[in-house]
């Protein structure tokens, strides 16, 4: 039991981050305003989850201009799909050891 | 003694409340995944209308198109299609109206109940994707009209609404898929009893209709 516990990723306790990589892993990508929808969040509190998560490699983002308009669009890394795949299957695990 | 079995309880409690952190994470992980990708606000309810729709439609044109020789013996013979073809395609095209502004008005009517965009990019994707067979195939139908091949014409409808179904499903409830297969199965089937072509156009766009629709509201509705 200990040993799932200690698999789990610290990265994804929070909901938000855990709701933006369970998005951006059902996505090719999604823009800011998307994720925004979608988690029904306010822009600063998104963008600093955001910014944790692209800390540690997990997602990375492109920036564009459609019609002028700066565009962020967000996508998970190789390394953040690993990660978060290890997370789920620790859940799992915990949850089926009960 | 108090004490340690005050403690046992604390420590129970949390290893419960903890669990259950960890099962809403997984039902938190499968809701987020399933509204960023799937677009869950079709209704049932308009698949029901939709198959009633069809299968009235269905039955004016087999009035229009089917005449009754009564000579030694009576026979139900095709050979009104041309003959009234602007009824036909009246009688078409109200039921194809109908349809749309049914599920354009009760998919915002859900929409608005869950508290979701309509219109997202998962419902223009849906759209395209189902409208790119839907298309290819009503050309088709033209084509074959012009031609004089009309008894393809019901099993190509199915066909390619079919394979628009299948094709869309990747966007909603993958229940979708299975109408899809069903539809091109008939379609099929059509093709081979072109006789009972616009019979198993009625089941097709009718009955299966009202089915499915009964099912999904039922199963995700109730």
């Amino acid at each position: 039991m200990k040993e799932y516990i200690n698999r789990l990723n610290k990265a994804f306790d929070n909901r938000v981050r855990l709701g933006i990589m369970s998005a951006l892993a059902a996505n090719q990508s999604l823009d800011f305003n998307r994720l925004k929808e979608l988690l029904d969040l306010t822009d600063g509190n998104l963008a600093s989850h955001l910014k944790a998560l692209e800390k540690q490699d997990y997602i990375a983002f492109e920036k564009a201009f459609i019609d002028r308009k700066p565009k962020t669009t967000y996508n998970i890394t190789l390394e953040g799909r690993k990660a978060f795949a290890d997370h789920i299957n620790a859940l799992e695990a915990i949850i089926k050891k009960q | 003694m108090e004490e340690s079995r005050l403690t046992h309880y604390f420590v129970f409690q949390s290893t419960f409340n903890m669990s259950n952190k960890y099962v809403q994470d997984i039902a938190e992980i499968r809701k987020m995944m399933e509204k960023s990708s799937r677009f869950i606000s079709l209704s049932g309810l308009s698949g029901i209308l939709a198959g009633i729709y069809a299968l009235a439609g269905a039955y004016i044109a087999w009035k229009l198109a089917y005449a009754t020789e009564e000579m030694v013996y009576s026979e139900q013979t095709v050979r009104n299609v041309r003959a009234n073809w602007d009824y036909l395609m009246l009688d078409a095209f109200a039921v194809l109206f109908l349809t749309i502004i049914t599920c354009i008005y009760l998919t915002r009517k859900k929409a608005r109940k869950e508290g979701v965009k309509t219109w997202d990019t998962v419902a223009q994707k849906l759209l395209v994707n189902l409208f790119i067979p839907l298309i290819a195939g009503g050309i088709l139908v033209i084509v074959l009209y012009t031609n004089g091949i009309i008894g393809l014409i019901a099993p190509i409808t199915l066909i390619f609404y079919g394979l628009g179904l299948l094709n869309a499903s990747y966007y909603t409830y993958k229940d979708i898929r299975y109408l899809g297969i069903t539809e091109i199965i008939l379609g099929l089937l059509a093709s081979i009893y072109i006789g009972y072509g616009l019979l198993i156009w009625a089941i097709g766009f009718g009955v299966l209709h009202i089915v499915y629709g009964a099912v999904m509201y039922f199963k995700y509705e109730k």
